[in-house]
């Protein structure tokens, strides 16, 4: 199995070959549409982000010491950036991502749609990946 | 046109880039961009002008309080309000409706008292209501707007009881950009002897503002919003109110005498102005008006007409685009468009906006009931200036319809 740092550089790169932003955002939308469906009924208050900008739905499973993501957007390209997330974090190890720093996401180059200080669902997801991680190192 | 472009360069952030692409600044209603004129003034206030107001007798202090208080004559002037101490500087919008929400709560309002907002207010003109109802046991009540975003004035007479003391409305909402018949308001109101606070944020950029005219009681206003440097704010409010009301803070600068035995208050306006106030950004509101008024007298304003009538019919004939704030006839309107797309998300249609050049402003924008009221989570809102273009609202409709197209897939 690759390491989480193998798999943030594979995305990172993958994500680089873009130059134009409006050609990343299109990669974005595709990847928004093709997340795995999450399911209506698990769209409930408490999995709820809510934000100014989009909502964000996040649900957790915990097997063992994994833990397995599952997420939706009211927005496209939010749902593209879940997707990243999900692909990056979903199935690791508690410790690996509570040990993680997540400086990845910088690399990505979408800290405007990630900063914690536009009052974004994404940010408080990530947020709440991390925090969950901790509790259950 | 060319009024257009030298209107242009006075703004010096208009001619920035963002990824390598010409600003199109249309998110004018957050905050305008600011003249040379003003940034001039601030500067120079700094420079040549810093020392605090009112309390020394030195030179300096001199210059900075008759910038300061030469300041009040012009903007009692621009208002057309009685008396200089009926004008009172705030740090923006949001501290004048507190203090007013204090002070006015603390000398009029009492338990089972009754406050009434408009359904389309931003949260600063809900919030402190809010809590000035919680504070002293008092009801708040909601005069609701129409599917078209029109204010339900005619539900007025039936929602104002004896108990009624204050009615809160947007002089122009920030959303839905209608004006608001604020004088039919008042004279509802004072005839039922509720007093009326006008929030004049929107209110005070597009058009000359009479507040005896008005007749309100309460005419509020940030300075960025019209030009003028951020932290500056303005408190239109009567006299005879006025001097009824307790102080909102004490401190410095707002006494009478201060002793052990008890505190003595200046009188208006310093009674409101505790503390040192924005000595470089409060000038620099009498350069904003003025310049807002020299672009209502050299045509810049009708240019902005027409650029107004060209997106609301490209906005109102999409089947695609629902538009929030649909006026009788268009003179009731601001350059303001809220709306939604379908199928799009307005963060989603915001992103790619920006990545064109192009400033817009989407969500909630700080008006949650009214988002409610609609159904929807967010919007989309471009709002003008009169430095800004028919080719800039061309390109806008284009980079929109590329947009959409993006996201349709
Ligand atoms: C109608 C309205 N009222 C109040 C405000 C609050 O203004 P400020 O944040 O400058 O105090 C705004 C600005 O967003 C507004 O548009």
């Amino acid at each position: 199995m690759k390491t989480l740092q193998e798999i943030q550089a594979e995305v990172v790169e993958d994500f680089s070959m873009y130059d134009e932003w409006l050609d990343k955002y299109e990669y974005l939308i595709d990847l928004g549409r093709r997340l795995e469906p999450f399911p209506e009924e698990l769209k409930t208050e408490d999995r709820l982000i809510k934000g100014c900008q989009s909502r964000v739905w996040l649900d957790t499973t915990v097997e063992g010491e994994r833990l397995f993501f599952r997420a939706d957007s009211d927005a496209i390209i939010t749902k593209g950036i879940i997707s990243l997330l999900v692909g990056v974090y979903s199935g690791r190890t508690a410790r690996e991502i509570a040990e993680d720093d997540f400086s990845f996401v910088e690399r990505l180059g979408l800290r405007e749609n990630l900063s914690p200080t536009r009052a974004n669902g994404l940010a408080s997801m990530i947020a709440t990946i991390r925090e969950t991680a901790r509790k259950h190192c | 046109m060319m009024q257009v472009e030298k209107i242009r360069q006075e703004f010096p952030e208009l001619g920035e880039q963002v990824y390598g692409k010409p600003l199109v600044y249309l998110d004018n209603a957050a905050t305008s961009q600011r003249p040379r004129s003003v940034i001039r003034k601030w500067t120079e206030m700094s420079e040549r002008r810093n020392a605090n107001l009112h309390r020394a007798v030195h030179r300096i202090a001199d210059l900075a309080t008759t910038e300061y208080e030469a300041t009040r004559d012009a903007v009692r002037a621009y208002l057309n309000a009685e008396y200089r101490e009926e004008i009172i500087f705030t740090s923006g919008a949001t501290a004048s409706i507190n203090l007013v929400a204090f002070s006015f709560g603390e000398a009029f309002v009492r338990e089972g008292d009754e406050i009434l907002v408009s359904e389309a207010e931003h949260h600063s003109d809900i919030v402190p209501w809010q809590m000035l109802c919680q504070r002293k046991g008092a009801v708040l009540k909601v005069l609701p707007v129409d599917d078209s975003g029109r204010l339900c004035t005619e539900q007025l007479p039936a929602l104002l009881t004896p108990r009624t003391k204050l009615l809160c409305v947007a002089h122009i909402s920030n959303v839905l950009g209608i004006v608001n018949p604020v004088k039919e308001i008042v004279n509802i109101c004072h005839s039922n002897n509720c007093k009326v606070l006008v929030d004049g944020a929107q209110g005070i950029v597009h058009q000359r503002v009479d507040v005896r005219e008005l007749g309100c009681d309460f005419y509020v206003f940030s300075g960025h919003k019209v030009y003028a440097a951020p932290g500056t704010g303005v408190l239109y409010g009567r006299r005879e109110l006025l001097e009824q009301m307790p102080p909102y803070m004490g401190g410095g600068e707002m006494i009478g005498t201060v002793r052990w035995t008890g505190t003595t208050y200046a009188p208006l306006p310093q009674k409101f102005e505790a503390g040192t106030q924005n000595i470089a950004g409060t000038p620099t509101l009498r350069l904003a008006l003025e310049m807002a008024a020299q672009m209502r007298e050299s045509g810049a304003e009708q240019e902005l007409d027409r650029v107004k009538s060209f997106l609301f019919k490209q906005l109102q004939d999409n089947p695609k685009i629902r538009l929030y704030g649909v006026p009788d006839s268009l003179e009731q309107k601001i350059p303001l468009f809220s709306f939604s797309v379908e199928h799009c998300h307005h963060e989603d249609l915001a992103l790619i906006l920006d990545k064109m050049g192009i400033a817009v402003r989407s969500g909630q924008m700080c008006a949650e009931p009214l988002m409610d009221r609609f159904g929807v989570t967010g919007m989309l809102r471009v709002s003008l200036a009169p430095y800004n273009t028919m080719a800039e609202a061309e390109y806008f409709m284009e980079s929109l319809a590329r947009a959409v197209k993006m996201l349709e897939g």
